[in-house]
């Protein structure tokens, strides 16, 4: 789970760290990438761990729009009213999904996914495992897109001084759209990710875009390598936590660990200026 | 000065006697409306007058009625008296999450983020508490009568209701007029500027999530009362804080009025789209258009629309600037 969550936090990090806006959407996109992949499964037969660059594409127009729209006029208004404009996005995603794919929770069965393998004396879940990997391939690949690319170059410098950026003729705003999209993109490919493991309904992503805060400021706001490791960190503590408590009560470890990262270290763990 | 009084005066009186000519039905709508136009503006206290955001009020809703209720319902305690226990109770813990967050000088997003993980984690707490039926919630039945605040029809709530919302602006307004207001506004506006003139911020911001916190828990007692049915999803997640600062940003941050325009806009809305598409077969969609109604209102009115209206009927109540609404 915990590279998922990685995938998860990626996306919302990127977000926050270029746009300063929360995307309360993020647990709906999560939900319309699990739809996309599943209904892809259902018509085509492609396996959810091949067809997530279907939900990443779908979700990537998806992140755009949205941007371009919605989130480009509410960037300079009051924190307040950007909670408020997210929300609204969110409730729509929300509730198309239930119109269009209905309420009930879909579990597919997948050719792997009651498949193990025995490393040593330790068994593993083949889904978990090709899940955890593929999320680790796309985190690193953004990662990489951004470091190494002129756009991902753009989008680091539009981060960084907006006013900067328009002055060196960056197209601002076609960059942020970019960025959504990417971000909601990851997001998207998480989900499909999921498609295997937990049962996709529509209001699937709600606890997940909690747990994501949490990652978020574990890591640090904007700081994408803290999202990745911050993921894991999560992820895990959680896993362990189940030892101890029981599982409904797993998101209380990563509150906790939200509460006392943001009284002692509100930059989070990577993050530079706070 | 005295326009506004008496035009506030007439919008009590339509009020009182508007139960007349309504049915039930439209008196329930009604009471929603005065529930969240009072929670609104305790959640504006905190927010739209002195600055730090919470999504975490859901939570003192819920002690608020968790406590009273318990109390009601183990010890035999009248809610009128539980509910000022579980202020008392909402009030320890609002004050214990401001200690933290202003002590250690969280801004805007983290303290956001600070209350929701809060809220998050009291609505975990409360549903594996057995006392407050753990995962199942429980029913709050009494007999009806003023001591147990219990009645059958809607039209008690109403007037209740309507008292709680009177209460509210009456504290707003005091607030506004006295010295505190002006050292929350200052706070609001620059926090370092008002620290430099010797406003002591940590303390002020301590009173607004004191009374804030305070006053929600109240509007707790009176869901719990009027709904009949405690669940720690029901009360305390974060759709409820959501819904309760919807209301006052959609009004107005920080007017005295913003909330209950926001709440008189908002709820019937919410419950009219909810009614009429529910019958048409579609669910769903209303929450979709009120998604977009949010979107629209947040893109296109981000003063809110208290503001627009004031400037729309500025003509009509001359020196109403100075009154400062």
């Amino acid at each position: 789970m915990g590279g998922v969550y990685s995938l998860i936090a990626l996306g919302l990090s990127l977000i926050f760290g270029v746009m300063k806006v929360i995307n309360f959407a993020h647990g709906a996109m999560l939900a319309w990438g699990m739809y996309i992949a599943l209904t892809t499964m259902r018509l085509t037969g492609i396996d959810p761990f091949f067809s997530f660059l279907m939900s990443a594409a779908c979700l990537f127009v998806i992140g755009y729009i949205i941007q371009r729209t919605v989130v480009n006029r509410i960037m300079p208004f009051h924190e307040s009213m950007q909670v408020i404009a997210m929300v609204g996005v969110m409730m729509v995603f929300e509730n198309l999904a239930q119109i269009i794919w209905g309420p009930d929770p879909h579990s597919p069965h997948t050719k792997y996914s009651l498949s193990t393998v025995w490393l040593g004396s330790v068994m593993i879940d083949v889904p978990r495992l090709l899940a955890f990997g593929i999320a680790i391939l796309i985190a690193t690949l953004v990662f990489l897109f951004l470091k190494y690319t002129d756009l991902g170059k753009a989008i680091r410098a539009s981060a960084d001084n907006r006013t900067g950026a328009l002055l060196v003729g960056t197209d601002v705003n076609k960059v942020y759209g970019v960025c959504f999209g990417i971000g909601a993109a990851c997001v998207g490919v998480a989900g499909s990710l999921l498609v295997p493991l937990i049962p996709t309904s529509p209001h699937v992503g709600f606890p997940f875009k909690l747990t994501s805060f949490a990652i978020v400021i574990l890591g640090g706001m904007g700081s994408l390598p803290g999202a990745m490791l911050g993921g894991l960190i999560i992820g895990v503590a959680e896993s362990l936590g189940t030892v101890f408590i029981p599982s409904s009560l797993k998101q209380i470890i990563s509150f906790s660990i939200m509460v006392l990262i943001l009284l002692f270290r509100p930059q989070g763990l990577f993050g530079g200026k706070g | 000065m005295r326009k506004i009084y008496s035009l506030i005066g007439l919008v009590i009186l339509i009020l009182l006697a508007l139960p007349l000519f309504l049915t039930d039905y439209i008196l329930g709508i009604f009471v929603m409306i005065f529930f969240y136009a009072y929670l609104g503006q305790c959640w504006n206290i905190l927010t739209g007058y002195t600055g730090p955001i919470s999504l975490g009020h859901s939570l003192y809703m819920g002690i608020g009625a968790y406590i009273s209720t318990k109390l009601a319902m183990d010890l035999g305690l009248s809610p009128w008296i539980g509910m000022w226990i579980g202020g008392l109770g909402a009030a320890l813990v609002g004050l214990t999450i401001g200690f933290l967050g202003f002590r250690f000088g969280l801004k805007g997003i983290y303290f956001v983020l600070l209350t929701i993980a809060f809220a998050e984690i009291g609505r975990l707490i409360a549903l594996h508490l057995k006392p407050l039926g753990h995962m199942m919630g429980f029913f709050v039945d009494f007999k009806p009568g003023w001591t147990n605040f219990h009645f059958r029809g809607n039209l008690p709530y109403y007037y209740i209701g309507m008292g709680y919302v009177i209460f509210s602006l009456i504290v707003v307004r005091g607030i506004e007029v006295s010295k505190l207001g002006r050292y929350f506004n200052a706070l609001r506006e620059d926090e370092d500027a008002a620290e430099s003139i010797g406003i002591n911020a940590f303390k002020y911001k301590m009173v607004a999530v004191g009374i804030s916190s305070f006053m929600t828990a109240l509007g707790g007692t009176f869901y719990a009362n009027y709904i009949f049915y405690l669940h720690p999803t029901s009360v305390m997640s974060m759709w409820v804080s959501i819904e309760i600062i919807m209301r006052p940003i959609i009004g107005g941050l920080g007017t005295t009025f913003g909330p209950f325009i926001g709440s008189l806009l908002m709820t019937p809305l919410s419950e009219v789209a909810r009614s009429y598409f529910a019958k048409v077969g579609f669910e769903g969609i209303h929450i979709v258009i009120y998604g977009f109604l949010l979107i629209l209102a947040a893109m296109f009115f981000p003063g809110g629309i208290f503001s627009y209206l004031k400037k729309a009927l500025s003509p009509l109540l001359v020196g109403s600037r100075r009154v400062g609404l």
